[in-house]
């Protein structure tokens, strides 16, 4: 009896405790990003100021987009990720499908604050990225200019590399089929487009390289395995910076938004909410595009950027010639159809 | 009853103080069999929790099918009434808007739009757009409000379609799994050529399978030889060399491997600089550097269970063959080998059933022609979430392997191997 008592004493001593200090000490966020350079800039622009802040800490995770592991955590009710940067398409499934919670922009900050198209229901824009052609200026002698150029394989002999998936991969081919940008959607929507597409990648299957992670292509590039290659334009400056005469062509280049979510039910929502408004402040995305060239979503961190910076955005209104950006809209409702049409012919 | 127990007391000894012997020896082995039943019950019920119920659940996946069935029960009902020619009648249009206005801004109406997308791309906005301009306002003409939004609620394959997709179970997943589908007649019909891949994928993931298990046994068998021969520090030793890539992740063995087999690499550099080669050969990215890794991961499981069956056989009849006349390889064939035969055939089971679960080493080192089975699940697991899919083609990958174990206990497992008459 005695010893009982003593352990509710304990018990109930701990818990005040632990009540005072969850008043003053703050908890820290899990935030989970793509990982790589991106996750390295987000540190030094986000999670490091955020802490010297006294906002809280963040715990840095990484993941490669799957949704299974939250829709899992959300079904489970036992949400351990509180902020995750998810992309378009999934950011658009996930909040109808109720994964991420809707969000109270009265806690962030007003939506004009943000470029249009780059806030929705349940995200908040952190970056425009763009999957881009690039190529090694070390080994080709004259540079491509297009996708069509990408295509040509007497000019350009040598193999290629492209994404394994439908998604980017169906568009070039149908831009190097002549496509106009405007029209890359409208035609991808028709059985014919579907066609023309494939028709078009049978003719330099044999020469694709195929890869999955982001940090691939830069490093085919540099080995001479492939002479081009579809990258994510931000892991192309990394490779730049350590001395790689890697260049991009923005011609073709097709531009998303990558956001902040809030996985539904998540115990640390408050926090979740203090993160993603530090991570929005303009001078905060300013430091974050000077690390890696992301485009700014905040529109009043475009305005005090750095020229040099800027002119190297996806972004940029230079490089926003030739470019479009992703139809989320068709990818969310062709995606399950067109990624097992090209698993089909992939495999074979 | 009652008479021939009454019988069986009559012949019992007179007197039964002590338990007669026969009713000793049934205590005492019924004791025995609890004792065993008590031994085997942890993991029996470890195997239960951890292994038996997971997997049953999941394959439960495949043919579950509750978006539909769950969400919209009543324009289901209604439409039980249809015929399925002409067009339904209006009170499952009613039914229907009704229901749908409920479920948006739901998760249920993405689960709608989600499943009835499957069976045909175009139906999720079709959902969407149509929730969005609910509700309608009163005492409209339903079916002609709903055409309005969209036309295809005019069509009657449309509310076919709903109906297909409304049973509590459904057999799409696992059609789909063997490239079949249903048609909108209710057949069963192969998908076409451009889109068929599974089937192809499953007898490359047994040919894959074979192979590999073919050069294991090739490049095991040897070794196991040579160390059931050797003296035993001798065995030893090449034992440690045997087990000692237990001790190294597959995923650090699988990088190595990118590392020398890559155009760059060690392998590539060595055939240059002899002059074997002029360029780079391609050992990456295709069916080579697959099979390359696997066999080197896999050939400890061929070796072991060749080497215990090995160091089994006794010299003697090897050496009994060879003093009667017979010539030594003819000795090793007819005498040695077979006595070999339930080694191969555990180390071959052992190896063939572990690379038809291959994920990682076909993944890093393979192209999109070299992908198992196991790659589509984690595709689907992972990357649209689709978990009926998934679990579909778990359970069509396990039903090909118990039929395949089955054949083989049937014709090669280790009681039935009589290779050698007994004479």
């Amino acid at each position: 009896m005695k010893m009982k008592l003593s352990r509710t004493l304990i018990q109930s001593a701990v818990a005040a405790a632990a009540l005072t200090l969850a008043g003053t000490a703050l908890a820290d966020v899990t935030v989970i990003s793509f990982g790589g350079a991106n996750q390295k800039a987000q540190d030094k622009a986000f999670y490091g100021p955020f802490a010297a802040s006294k906002g809280g800490s963040v715990t840095p995770g990484e993941y490669n987009g799957e949704q299974a592991k939250i829709k899992a955590m959300v079904e489970a009710g036992n949400v351990t990720w509180d902020v995750v940067e998810v992309e378009s398409p999934e950011l658009l499934r996930g909040c109808e499908e109720g994964l991420y919670e809707k969000l109270d922009y009265s806690k962030i900050g007003a939506k004009s604050e943000f470029l249009p198209k780059t806030v929705s229901d349940c995200g908040v824009g952190i970056f425009v990225w763009s999957t881009a052609l690039a190529y090694n200026a070390d080994k080709l002698k004259t540079a491509p200019t297009s996708w069509a150029d990408f295509w040509d394989v007497k000019k350009f002999p040598g193999k290629r590399g492209l994404r394994k998936g439908a998604k980017y991969t169906l568009e070039f081919a149908l831009l190097a089929d002549g496509v106009k940008p405007a029209d890359v959607y409208k035609v991808l929507g028709t059985k014919e487009g579907v066609e023309r597409a494939f028709k078009k990648l049978d003719q330099i299957k044999g020469d694709i390289q195929w890869w999955e992670a982001g940090a691939q292509p830069p490093q085919l590039l540099a080995s001479g395995d492939v002479v081009m290659s579809s990258v994510y334009n931000g892991r192309i400056a990394a490779a730049q910076k350590e001395g790689k005469n890697l260049k991009i062509v923005w011609n073709g280049s097709i531009y998303d938004v990558d956001s902040w979510a809030i996985p539904k039910g998540s115990p640390k929502r408050d926090e979740a909410y203090r993160f993603i408004k530090f991570a929005s402040q303009p001078e905060n995305q300013r430091v974050f595009s000077a690390e890696i060239p992301y485009g700014p979503t905040n529109a009043k961190a475009v305005s005090g950027m750095d020229p040099k910076i800027a002119a190297e955005l996806p972004t940029a209104p230079e490089n926003l010639k030739g470019a479009f950006a992703t139809d989320t809209e068709f990818w969310v409702e062709h995606g399950e159809d067109l990624e097992q049409r090209f698993n089909a012919w992939a495999a074979r | 009853m009652t008479a021939a127990s009454n019988t069986a007391d009559a012949l019992a000894p007179p007197a039964a103080s002590v338990p007669s012997l026969k009713k000793r020896l049934r205590r005492a082995e019924m004791r025995k069999k609890l004792l065993y039943g008590a031994l085997i019950l942890p993991l029996a019920v470890f195997l239960l929790v951890a292994f038996v119920w997971p997997i049953a659940s999941l394959l439960t996946r495949s043919i579950d099918n509750p978006e539909v069935h769950d969400n919209l029960p009543h324009t289901l009902r209604e439409l039980k009434a249809w015929d399925g020619e002409g067009m339904p009648p209006a009170a499952v249009f009613t039914a229907f808007a009704a229901e749908l206005e409920s479920a948006k801004g739901s998760p249920a109406i993405a689960e709608i739009a989600k499943r009835l997308n499957r069976e045909e791309t175009g139906y999720r906005s079709l959902i969407m757009k149509t929730a969005r301009k609910l509700p309608l306002p009163a005492d409209t003409d339903v079916p002609s409000a709903l055409t309005e939004i969209d036309a295809r609620w005019g069509e009657a394959e449309t509310w076919r379609a709903i109906r297909r997709s409304g049973g509590a179970t459904t057999p799409f997943y696992l059609l789909a799994a063997i490239d079949r589908s249903i048609d909108t007649h209710g057949n069963i019909v192969t998908a076409p050529p451009e889109e068929a891949v599974y089937v192809n994928v499953l007898m490359r993931t047994f040919w894959m399978s074979l192979i590999v298990t073919g050069l294991c046994l090739v490049l095991g068998f040897p070794v196991a030889y040579l160390m059931a021969k050797l003296a035993t520090k001798q065995s030893n030793m090449l034992m440690f060399f045997v087990l000692l890539p237990f001790w190294t992740s597959v995923l650090v063995r699988v990088a190595a491997w990118i590392i020398l087999l890559q155009n760059e690499g060690l392998i590539n550099k060595v055939l240059m600089a002899i002059g074997l080669t002029d360029g780079p050969l391609q050992l990456l990215f295709n069916r080579v550097g697959v099979y390359v890794a696997m066999v080197h991961i896999l050939l400890p499981f061929m070796v072991l269970p060749l080497y215990s069956v090995m160091k089994g056989i006794s010299p003697v009849y090897v050496r009994a063959a060879v003093s009667l006349g017979c010539p030594p390889f003819k000795s090793f064939w007819k005498v040695y080998f077979p006595q070999t035969l339930p080694g191969i055939g555990a180390g071959a089971l052992l190896v063939f059933i572990m690379c038809m679960g291959y994920y990682i080493t076909p993944a890093l080192l393979g192209s999109p022609q070299e992908q198992m089975v196991s790659y589509f699940i984690a595709f689907y697991t992972n990357q649209t979430i689709n978990w009926g899919m998934a679990a579909a083609l778990s359970a069509v990958l396990l039903g090909a392997t118990l039929v395949l174990y089955m054949v083989y206990a049937r014709y090669l497992g280790p009681t039935r191997v009589k290779l050698v008459k007994p004479r």
